[in-house]
């Protein structure tokens, strides 16, 4: 039986009591929200908090939305509300794509896009796709918020910017013209974590690529931004060729370890195959929007 | 802490640590162990039950999270001596050998067909998914949920008719 060690229990009616709870309570508070991350933590004594500051009431952090041109996430909405989303399958079909591989149909009733990107989990895959899509982040704490981008968000393993006493509350999306995304992923089986997975959006804008987005999964000791694939991208008319390049920088600047996933060369294959995959499907989806505009 | 959460339409309450998981508040307090505790880390299923009709596994979810939500469990199934359709085709079609991950594939199964009455086998597939099972294998539980959409479709038809 696997028990957490005890802890005091609160549940928060509003974002400013979670930051106020956290600076009283202090290192030892923790949120959590779908819990699918920390509870088995703290079932293996991995985590230890002394106190658990529980949002799920926090209803205000619970939408997608589009304002601003920006798409808008709350915190606390569910994988399954991402898959759901006719706006975001529209906006950005990655997510959809993605949240059909993220774990299971239960477990994505209760985990958050908030929790999953505070995990900063490397073979976690809405890191991977928040990245691609340029996605910032904003974080509230007592001072009030502040937005950063996800390379700063992503500090280190199982690190984020997210500071003590402070608290994510939203996912924004830039929304440009001409945008392609895609993601994918290959797994041992239905709904374990990616053996590798590779996240890619393609702005295109007269038949060249504007911007691109590349950031794989499970091949590092952190979500792996491919910023010079993306910089090769730039400026270039869409090719299988350009893609096939790019994916030889991803099994390049990637860095997986050996496990029971396998072997380091495969995984490095793996992420360089699945890149060129995920670019060639997500400039499609771009030329096609651009084509059709 | 005390926590009161409504399980199969019965308020119950307890005075418990805050570390007790969802799974044993409702296999210890009220003596429900229909609901199994299988693997302890989400990934078996044993442990689904409804969390305000949408399936949840309570082995990763805490008591204190559920204060004030309505639970059900897979006794809340049979009403009056009758099987629920999903138990039913489970029992037509021997879709349950051990009958370990049962309990939790036939939640799962409630929960599909409640939100979608007639789900493709695909979709069937994609909805178990999260529930392991060592010994029927899963063609069975696919053609008794399947078994229990169409039983449900024709008594519809009957209803009205």
């Amino acid at each position: 039986m696997q028990t957490p060690a005890a802890f005091d229990y609160e549940r928060a009616t509003s974002v400013d009591g979670v930051i106020a709870s956290l600076q009283r309570l202090g290192p030892g508070a923790r949120v959590i929200a779908g819990g699918h991350s920390l509870l088995p933590m703290m079932k293996l004594r991995l985590a230890t908090p002394q106190h658990l500051i529980d949002i799920n009431d926090l209803d205000e952090l619970a939408y997608i939305r589009e304002e601003a041109d920006e798409i808008r996430i709350g915190a606390l909405t569910r994988h399954v509300d991402l898959l759901k989303s006719d706006l975001l399958a529209r906006r950005f079909p990655i997510f959809r794509e993605a949240e059909t591989v993220i774990a299971d149909p239960v477990v994505r009733n209760r985990g958050t896009i908030g929790g999953s990107l505070c995990q900063a989990d490397a073979a976690e895959d809405l890191s991977a796709v928040c990245s691609a899509v340029k996605a910032s982040v904003v974080i509230r704490g007592a001072a009030g918020d502040r937005t950063v981008s996800m390379e700063e968000f992503h500090v280190g393993p199982y690190t984020t910017a997210v500071g003590e006493a402070e608290l994510l509350t939203e996912v924004r999306i830039p929304v440009r013209s001409g945008c392609g995304t895609a993601h994918e992923k290959v797994e041992r089986r239905a709904g374990d974590w990616a053996i590798a997975a590779a996240s890619a959006a393609v702005w295109v804008d007269g038949g060249l690529i504007q911007d691109a987005g590349i950031a794989l999964s499970a091949v590092g000791l952190t979500t792996i931004h491919l910023s010079r694939a993306e910089e090769l991208l730039r400026g270039k008319a869409p090719s299988e060729e350009l893609y096939a390049q790019a994916g030889e920088i991803a099994s390049a600047d990637c860095a997986p370890t050996a496990d029971g996933r396998g072997p380091v060369d495969y995984k490095r294959h793996l992420a360089g195959v699945l890149t060129a995959r995920a670019l060639a499907r997500a400039g499609a989806r771009a030329q096609n929007k651009e084509a059709s505009a | 802490m005390n926590v009161t959460i409504t399980i199969n339409g019965e308020p119950v309450s307890r005075d418990i640590e805050p570390r007790l998981l969802l799974v044993h508040f409702i296999r210890d307090t009220p003596g429900l162990t229909g609901t199994h505790w299988g693997c302890d880390t989400s990934n078996c299923g044993a442990c689904v039950v409804l969390l305000d009709g949408s399936p949840v596994k309570s082995c990763t979810m805490l008591a204190a999270m559920a204060e004030g939500h309505e639970i059900r469990t897979v006794e809340s199934l049979e009403v009056d001596d009758v099987l629920d359709p999903v138990q039913q085709g489970f029992h037509e079609l021997h879709a349950l050998q051990c009958g370990f991950c049962t309990p939790g594939m036939l939640m799962t199964a409630r929960a599909l067909l409640d939100e979608n009455p007639n789900p493709t086998d695909h979709e069937i597939r994609t909805a178990i998914s999260g529930g392991i099972c060592r010994c029927t294998g899963y063609k069975n539980i696919v053609a008794a949920i399947r078994w229990a959409a169409d039983h449900e479709a024709t008594a519809r038809q009957g209803v009205a008719g």
